[in-house]
């Protein structure tokens, strides 16, 4: 199986790891990464103003691409996969969106949200299965415990990312479940980690930091997992001294292929 | 010919400020047949009726055309003017020209030209109408009640006290419904089963209320004065009439890990139980599920206790058939599941509740004897908060749009007993608004505020968060002194909006009663007739019809009960004359009117017909039960041969009325 890859700027160069780690896991659980052609960056931030149409089209492209070769689009970093399927969501629904993209890329075949958007956990989850998942490993990560980050942007809007319960999630817990290892459930795992204040409020960020990492240590996680370059900037060095990792790292680990 | 008589109604401005009435009596008195045509201020007022009388008498009108408001507004009052004067009061039409015409045209000319036309169609009808004489159907003198809580209670009492035979079916195996689970209550905070029990024991006792509890109702036909209806006897496995309630199968059976429903789970009862212990009947129950004799025939403890031998693992459902009168929904309500507000870890943590838990844990026969302990850890509590309009007021999509209504006034009454018994607890209310109208509520709140310091916060609760050293992290938003909150609370208690009873749908299909989008029962009249479904015969007491407290719903079930005391105080029923006709002559025998009748008034017989050449003939035809048809017109329709006609509806007449339109 062949899904078309959208990898996005960071994990070409800060979470090169997110990306290499994917990649190695997929061959070992028999499918394929192909990423798209000419991607551009998805902008980072899901572009709120309604009337603006050209922070979107970079993902209306991205999106029309899988559809050309007749694929779904698999993401890996959240904030990708948050702006792509709410653009993709806005095309579905939204005709003036959908006619102003259209008129604007002036595509062969006119894009009008065909493509299914699916988060690498949701691949995992719905088409190789979290217990045939536990099959496939070779090195089981037992007696780790382990606390799933979420964040905001995996799961948020619920109706649009439509991935699991926005407040009680367990897609992440089943799949550490799956890798052999403890999940621990924590209160603060769908909390925001503070974003792109990190750009000009350190301060914010931090009091966030802290309080996510503490109520990790508070619940007796060893480590954290997250599928968001930012949540792991911004996480990565707490005052509770918890690693973070990112979730394909580990998968690549209990699958046996991460040297 | 008819002599007709058209009298156009100002309505004072409701039809006079839009429509030109003095041009519309006067095209009308071109109209064929017309011998008479004026317009008049207040048609329905008794100088208006008195008009029409005296213009029948004068000029001796044979039909009467009334331009004003809806029908079903004041036909009645001019049918009777009419009849008052000699004429048949089926020989009165209404146009109407302030509803379909006045209030929704803004256009004086145009909404003068519908309004000529309207009338132009009652005179066309009012040609071929013909006099009609109503029948009579008889009342059952015996009224059901479906839903034995406080609302169920209160208007089975009242019809029984004025006389008549009323019946009670509650799915549960006692009734008391959901007042029996409550503490105390608010204004006055007399305790719940105080006020309660007595009623019940009075149902029990009453030789008029006979109780079919742990009973459901299988299906309903006829109509008002004449309902049948089949009610379904679940086995409880326990012969009631040997049954002396003296509890001892429920201390010896031993599977004892049962959550207890009473006690909403936070307790364990056994598999043979009496829900409690003010119970009525006081019969004990055995949970099919949950027992080992019924479910792999290993045990019979119960049976060996049972000094009455009043245990029967053979009993089988048992279905019972009654005619009544009239019928009452009270089906009642229940707090909405709070799966979708995870936000509020009420999955994951024991120690938040809803509201309806918080009242088991203060109520003496609650899990906790009535010391208000943590669930989790069984300590007290130190620190409270109650987050209102959970679910209530919620335009995501998650919860209900409406405001449950009942919860501001007994969160103030949790808060403030709270205070009372432990003064060093500290206790949070959160609210959106906090709503109190009624009699000594606001008082209420405000002593909640004001002589027990409870701590009203405006703003809703972002998150609970559960901490690993049990307590719970309240995260909030205080919106008046616009700040982020930060509680360490011991307890929250969940505020949960109320939502009409699962089994409301099914029965309003049985009952063919009306609901709203929520799945409340529809009032025949919001203002007018708040008691009454749309449908004949059929009345609404309590939560069923939308969330009320107490005081509310004992006022709406005395009221229900008014309204069926008054059915069933009549002998016979007038019956709808408008109703269908079968022309036995041009009848075919071929079923199809009685395939589509809904209220199954079509039979058929066979019937000898003299032929023209003097033979008899024996052939199939239909005829219509005249007491049953509703007049919907169905079958008028389906009927291939022409043969079905409504009375006072033929399809004479609609021709009629289209052509006048299309003139």
């Amino acid at each position: 199986m062949v899904y078309s890859y959208y990898p996005g700027c960071t994990l070409k160069n800060k979470a090169q790891d997110l990306d290499r780690y994917a990649r190695l896991s997929a061959k070992a659980l028999g499918f394929e990464l192909e990423e798209i052609e000419n991607w551009q960056c998805c902008g980072g931030v899901y572009p709120m103003a309604r009337d603006e149409i050209a922070t979107k089209l970079s993902s209306v492209r991205a999106l029309a691409d899988a559809k050309a070769h007749g694929r779904d689009l698999i993401t890996l970093c959240s904030a990708c996969h948050n702006v792509l399927k709410q653009v993709n969501n806005d095309i579905l629904t939204d005709e003036d969106i959908r006619t102003r993209a259209n008129n604007y890329l002036k595509l062969d075949d006119p894009y009008m949200g065909e493509t299914k958007v699916i988060h690498f956990l949701e691949v995992l989850r719905d088409v190789v299965g979290f217990e045939a998942l536990k099959e496939k490993v070779t090195n089981p990560l037992t007696g780790k415990k382990i606390g799933a980050y979420y964040g905001c942007l995996l799961l948020r809007p619920s109706g649009v990312m439509d991935m699991d319960n926005p407040e009680n999630p367990k897609i992440m817990e089943d799949f550490i479940r799956a890798i052999g290892a403890e999940p621990v459930i924590y209160p603060q795992r769908n909390e925001c980690c503070g974003g792109y204040l990190s750009l000009e409020d350190k301060e914010a960020v931090a009091k966030r930091r802290e309080k996510i990492a503490q109520s990790a240590a508070e619940f007796e996680a060893e480590c954290m997992v997250t599928a968001c370059p930012l949540c792991m900037y911004n996480l990565k060095k707490n005052d509770s001294n918890i690693p973070v990792y990112y979730f394909t790292e580990l998968l690549a680990e209990a699958l046996g292929v991460k040297n | 010919m008819q002599r007709i008589g058209v009298f156009v109604c100002h309505c004072g401005t409701n039809i006079a400020a839009t429509v030109d009435v003095k041009a519309v009596a006067e095209a009308m008195k071109n109209e064929p047949g017309v011998v008479f045509s004026v317009d008049y201020q207040y048609m329905c007022s008794e100088a208006g009726q008195n008009l029409i009388q005296d213009t029948i008498k004068e000029q001796k009108l044979t039909g009467v055309v009334v331009c004003s408001c809806s029908p079903r507004m004041h036909e009645a009052t001019f049918r009777k003017a009419a009849a008052k004067a000699g004429i048949n009061s089926y020989m009165v039409e209404i146009a109407n020209i302030r509803e379909q015409c006045s209030w929704i045209h803004k256009d004086i000319m145009t909404a003068t030209e519908k309004a000529i036309i309207l009338a132009r169609t009652a005179v066309a009808k009012v040609q071929l109408n013909a006099p009609l004489t109503p029948g009579e159907s008889p009342v059952t003198k015996r009224a059901l009640v479906i839903g034995g809580g406080i609302a169920g209670i209160q208007t089975a009492l009242d019809i029984a006290e004025a006389g008549f035979d009323v019946d009670i079916v509650e799915k549960q195996p006692t009734i008391g419904g959901k007042m029996t689970q409550i503490d105390k209550t608010f204004p006055t905070l007399d305790c719940a089963a105080c006020i309660l029990t007595p009623k019940m024991v009075d149902c029990a006792q009453n030789e008029k209320i006979h109780i079919y509890a742990y009973s459901e109702v299988e299906s309903v036909s006829g109509f008002v004065g004449n309902f049948t209806v089949k009610i379904k006897k679940k086995a409880r496995y326990v012969d009631t009439t040997k049954c002396t309630g003296c509890g001892i199968c429920t201390e010896k059976c031993p599977k004892k890990s049962v959550p207890n429903e009473f006690n909403l789970g936070m307790d364990n009862r056994r598999a043979i139980y009496i829900p409690f212990a003010q119970a009525v009947p006081k019969v004990a129950t055995i949970d099919a599920d949950n027992c080992n004799m019924l479910k792999n025939g290993k045990c019979g403890v119960c049976a060996k206790v049972c000094t009455a031998g009043a245990i029967d693992y053979k009993q089988q459902d048992e279905i019972i058939e009654e005619q009544y009168g009239a019928i009452v929904a009270a089906t009642g309500y229940n707090p909405i599941s709070l799966e979708k507000y995870d936000e509020f870890a009420y999955s994951q943590s024991k120690d938040v509740v809803t509201s309806l838990e918080f009242e088991r844990l203060t109520n003496a026969a609650g899990p906790t004897s009535g010391q208000l302990l943590r669930p989790s850890d069984g300590k007290h509590p130190h620190t409270i908060v109650f987050v209102q309009c959970v679910g209530s007021r919620d335009t995501s999509g998650c919860g209900k749009e409406y405001c449950s209504k009942i919860c501001c006034m007994y969160t103030a009454k949790h808060a403030m007993l709270t205070r009372e018994k432990y003064p060093d607890t500290d206790v949070y209310v959160f609210y959106i608004d906090v709503r109190t109208p009624g009699k000594l509520f606001d008082e209420f709140y405000r002593r909640a505020v004001e002589q027990y310091g409870v701590h009203y916060i405006k703003g809703m609760v972002g998150k609970v968060a559960p901490r690993a050293d049990g307590k719970l992290l309240v995260q909030a938003s205080d919106l008046i002194a616009n700040e982020q909150l930060h509680i360490e609370a011991d307890m929250v208690v969940l505020a949960a909006a109320i939502e009409p009873d699962k089994s409301a749908r099914s029965i309003a299909t049985m009952l063919t009663a009306s609901m709203d989008t929520n799945d409340f029962f529809t009032e025949a009249h919001p203002k007018l007739r708040p008691v009454e479904s749309p449908t004949a015969g059929v009345f609404l007491s309590g939560v069923c019809q939308g969330p009320k407290d107490i005081p509310e719903t004992v006022s709406q079930a005395s009221a229900a009960a008014a309204k069926v005391i008054g059915l069933l105080s009549k002998d016979k029923l007038t019956c709808n004359p408008c109703v269908a006709h079968s022309d036995e002559l041009m009848c075919n025998g071929c079923s199809a009117c009685e395939k589509v009748c809904p209220y199954g008034a079509i039979t058929y017989s066979d019937k000898e017909f003299r032929q023209p050449d003097r033979t008899v003939a024996i052939r199939r035809v239909a005829s219509v039960n005249e007491a049953v048809c509703q007049g919907c017109g169905a079958c008028t329709v389906a009927c291939p041969s022409g043969a079905m006609d409504l009375k006072g509806f033929s399809n004479k007449q609609i021709m009629a009325e289209v052509d006048a339109i299309c003139k």
